[in-house]
């Protein structure tokens, strides 16, 4: 039987410093897991764009609102949860910034680093609860 | 920390040199102003100095983007100079490097603006 995660969880408010917070608090967790240097910057620039969107584009940037995030480290993965209180997107709907007609476009690339970055990337949208997304890191599949 | 530029002026070329994090928020609204107000001083030759910068997020990129087509539909150009493995493996993937030219060579960097401007 598996052992029960670590969980460790963190209530952010809608402001840029909540970027920094949520990316040193994960790339800390992933560094006592045991994860390599060279992981630490992709998981932590994955959450980085993950919590921005979470403050831009999930709550709009109101200051009332919170964007949660949970992670759970695994023996062999470890497993963050960012929630916001906003309406959710359609990632089918993302336009390809590798596209030539997208390459010079000024935004478009935050969805595309997540999933170069770490291994499964899954978004659920619930009407009136908000958007969770999650990313998973696995050790040393790569 | 947060992003510092220095500009400098080799031969016709601006070398604004940039240090830190080029990220989300009022840094890169500086960024953008800076840039702007060299092409509008007719400084249509930017070599931008990313040697220590330490940090780039998909904003800066897009920054860095911004730039490029400003500079562009000016008739200048703008080119990098000394990536770091971080940032030259995201301009990488992002297919970004067949877009700008880069160049690890400051002299070389230089130079290029004046044979492309025939000087």
């Amino acid at each position: 039987m598996n052992p029960e995660p670590k969980m460790i969880e963190v209530t952010l408010e809608s402001t840029l410093k909540s970027v920094e917070t949520a990316e040193e608090i994960t790339e800390d967790v992933c560094a006592k897991a045991g994860f390599p240097e060279e992981e630490l910057h992709k998981i932590g620039m994955a959450v980085h764009e993950s919590v921005i969107n979470a403050i831009w584009h999930g709550n709009k940037n109101d200051a009332s609102k919170r964007v949660w995030m949970r992670l759970y480290v695994h023996p062999d993965r470890v497993e963050i949860h960012i929630r916001d209180q906003g309406a959710g997107f359609d990632v089918g709907r993302i336009p390809d910034p590798l596209e030539a007609e997208n390459l010079l476009k000024v935004s478009g690339r935050g969805i595309f680093l997540i999933r170069s970055f770490v291994d499964e990337f899954r978004v659920e949208s619930v009407p009136g609860a908000g958007t969770e997304v999650t990313l998973v890191k696995h050790r040393n599949l790569n | 920390m947060s992003m510092k530029t220095k500009t400098r002026h080799v031969d016709s070329v601006t070398v604004v040199d940039i240090a830190g994090r080029i990220t989300l928020g009022e840094d890169l609204a500086e960024l953008r102003q800076l840039v702007r107000n060299l092409l509008a001083q007719g400084q249509k030759s930017i070599l931008l100095n990313l040697a220590d910068v330490t940090y780039i997020d998909s904003s800066g990129i897009g920054e860095l983007v911004s730039a490029f087509t400003a500079a562009s539909n000016q008739g200048g150009q703008l080119k990098l100079l000394n990536l770091t493995r971080k940032v030259r493996d995201l301009l990488q993937i992002t297919k970004l490097l067949t877009v700008f030219e880069v160049y690890d060579d400051e002299a070389r960097g230089i130079a290029s603006f004046q044979k492309a401007t025939g000087a």
